[in-house]
């Protein structure tokens, strides 16, 4: 595999992180973060020449979840508590854009200080990690809104998946274990969804939701 | 295979649970399984099993320090359960006990970790199978206490996965051969990039002590805490929180066979005095008897955290306080929890006299307080004094002055809250909420027994509990 390529795709990666920054529009930042997710997990497979069934699938867990599950969820979890857009951020949009870009610059710069295998040396994956990581706190902090801050949380763990591609060759178990993190963003829509429900109802017996059937 | 078993018994109860179609009947899972859990790890206990040194879980002797008070904790808690439920009769309790079944069976996993990847799997289950623990009063409160509890909890994990990472690139700089064993780790020793594990160490104590509840990661708590039943916070305040202690413990031994022990015990005796000056500041202003019980416990991760800072007499200590603390706890949030329900309201502005409401909880909770701020002769005083006794043979005079400081405070704001609700006259609108709560044999002798059990520890601790402690030392500090 070419580094190359892979320098590409974490190159993208970064950019989506500062567009996911800046974008008031909650659907924009859900595509921003899947588009981010399915980029991920097609790295795995372009690193190997031939990737054995462990890379492949942690590969398509990734893209099925971050690509597809959660941002249809998010979606869904969108539309059931009627909120599209993030008006009152703690931390304005342009002032995060600019902290996510010094954050990327002092990632790259941070990075020729730690000592890398010579195999990693020439690749993008830790300061793309450390700008997506940082990127992910900027959102949990900055934004008010649930799903943004579940956005944030999934981006976040984009970057640290990034940094596990550092590890699939030789510990395998540590990078499929992250795909558990998927789980909690999971339970984080289910909270949203619940929540919608039984402020509603003021009940968490989905039976009484049939009396609007009749 | 039995330390298997303690995995497996509580998930098949939790499934069982699930499946069970009487409301009414399904409590009785809970002591049940409890029983079957307490009854083997006391065998183990007495009888431990050889451990292979790359085994991923197994009962190894840090297991056998924890796991028993855990275990009996979770029993007791489990008998006051079947009452509380029935009290609760009017909610659905399905998702309830199948959650805090499922905690058990992954609190007993986590405890037995010895491998870095399955430490942090089992951790990250029991936080999310111990959400709906939370949200089960079903108020917009309680609510907003488990969003939170999920989005630090929630990011704290993901730290711990990202530090578990940087230890594995650590030991592949190192020429490791893939081994994430703690044990294979360890064996690497000198081996191990310091950068990279300087860089895990700092992640897996922000992330395992944002589980813990250290300052400044503890926000979760008081919301948590506060809008939970008694029951959950006495296991989450005894349980959840041992699992990311011991967490911690198994790291740091990595950290300093890679030689930066001396900076490992730095931080912590730092992040844990941080976390008892402000746990003692938010006691002195909190006017809510459940949020006070969160900022103790985060006080007593504190005096956990400076413990294991301070060297294998530390470490001792701390696992003692680890008992002593649980059962101590566990008897106040029971307690805690029959004068909420008797009072309608957690604040102490609105709760008064409740020695004539609830005389036997009352009294159970006052004893409790005198307790957990090391009152002799129960087990919390002698753990602390083992502490300070480290603490001072180690030569930490200022850190030593600071601990009894932040001591005295928290004993000023918990008696403050605590005589603020019991004494006095009782207010007449406490009483208007329905059904007068009845001091049944249920809700009372649960925490009397682990108050019993606290004031056993201090007196008549058997020879065998502290070579369980002795134990786990050894094992923690067998690679120079």
């Amino acid at each position: 595999m070419n580094n190359a390529n892979l320098n590409l795709l974490i190159g993208l990666a970064m950019g989506l992180n500062l567009l996911a920054l800046g974008t008031s529009r909650l659907p924009a930042l859900i595509r921003a973060m899947s588009v981010q997710g399915v980029i991920l997990g097609v790295m795995p497979i372009l690193m190997e020449g031939h990737p054995d069934w462990r890379v492949v699938l942690v590969a398509l867990a990734t893209i099925g979840g971050k690509g597809v599950l959660i941002p249809g969820l998010l979606r869904r979890a969108m539309r059931t508590v009627q909120i599209d857009r993030e008006l009152q951020p703690l931390l304005g949009f342009v002032p995060s854009i600019l902290l996510g870009a010094a954050g990327t610059i002092a990632a790259l710069a941070l990075t020729h200080l730690l000592p890398l295998l010579p195999e990693h040396a020439g690749t993008l994956l830790v300061p793309g990690a450390l700008a997506t990581v940082l990127t992910g706190f900027i959102l949990l902090i900055g934004r008010t809104k649930a799903i943004s801050q579940v956005c944030g949380y999934l981006i976040l763990e984009n970057g640290i998946y990034l940094f596990g591609l550092l590890l699939i060759k030789a510990m395998p178990l540590l990078v499929e274990a992250g795909v558990l993190l998927d789980l909690t963003v999971g339970v984080f829509i289910l909270g949203i969804i619940v929540d919608r429900i039984q402020r509603a109802f003021d009940s968490l017996d989905t039976r009484k939701l049939t009396a609007l059937h009749e | 295979m039995k330390s298997l078993l303690l995995i497996l018994v509580p998930l098949v109860a939790a499934a069982l649970a699930a499946a069970w179609p009487c409301n009414r009947t399904r409590p009785i899972f809970l002591p049940a399984a409890g029983l079957i859990h307490t009854g083997l790890v006391l065998w183990l206990f007495v009888d431990p099993p050889a451990v292979a040194a790359d085994a991923w879980l197994a009962f190894d002797p840090l297991a056998r320090a924890v796991l028993p008070v855990v275990s009996v904790l979770f029993l007791i808690c489990a008998w006051y359960g079947v009452t509380y439920l029935r009290i609760r009769g009017e909610r659905t309790n399905r998702i309830f006990i199948a959650s805090l079944l499922a905690v058990l069976g992954l609190l007993s996993a986590g405890h037995q970790a010895r491998h870095v990847g399955i430490l942090w799997i089992f951790t990250e289950a029991v936080t999310l199978a111990a959400v709906p623990l939370l949200h089960f009063n079903g108020t917009p409160r309680a609510f907003e206490a488990t969003w939170k509890y999920l989005l630090v909890g929630g990011t704290g994990i993901a730290l711990s996965l990202l530090g578990s990472l940087c230890l594995g690139y650590a030991s592949l700089y190192g020429g490791g051969d893939g081994q994430l064993t703690f044990v294979a780790l360890m064996g690497q020793g000198a081996g191990l990039s310091r950068p990279w594990v300087l860089i895990a160490w700092v992640l897996l104590l922000v992330g395992y002590g944002t589980k813990m509840g250290l300052a400044p990661m503890h926000t979760w708590k008081p919301e948590a805490y506060g809008e939970a039943p008694g029951i959950v916070g006495a296991i989450l305040a005894g349980g959840v929180t041992s699992v990311a202690f011991t967490a911690i413990l198994r790291v740091r031994a990595v950290v300093a066979a890679a030689g930066e022990g001396r900076t490992a015990d730095h931080t912590l005796l730092a992040i844990g005095l941080f976390s008892m000056l402000v746990a003692a500041l938010f006691l002195l202003g909190t006017r809510d008897f459940k949020r006070m019980l969160a900022y103790s416990s985060v006080e007593h991760m504190g005096i956990l955290t400076i413990g294991a800072s301070l060297g294998p007499a530390g470490v001792a200590a701390a696992l003692f306080h680890v008992w002593s603390n649980g059962l101590t706890k566990g008897a106040l949030f029971l307690s805690a929890g029959n004068i909420r329900r008797a009072a309608g309201s957690p604040s102490m502005d609105d709760v008064r006299g409740m020695s004539a409401l609830t005389p036997q909880s009352a009294a159970i909770f006052v004893t409790g307080m005198f307790a957990v701020t090391a009152c002799p002769p129960f087990g919390p005083f002698f753990s602390e004094l083992k502490v300070l006794r480290a603490a001072l043979e180690t030569g930490h005079g200022v850190a030593t002055a600071v601990f009894l400081g932040c001591l005295l405070l928290a004993f000023f704001g918990l008696t403050r809250v605590v005589f603020g609700i019991v004494d006095g006259r009782p207010r007449t609108a406490a009483k208007a909420g329905g059904r007068r709560f009845v001091e049944s044999a249920g809700v009372i002798l649960p925490p009397l027994v682990l108050l019993g059990l606290s004031l056993w520890l201090g007196l008549f601790a058997p020879r065998m509990v502290s070579d369980a402690w002795a134990g786990a030392v050894t094992q923690l500090y067998s690679n120079p």
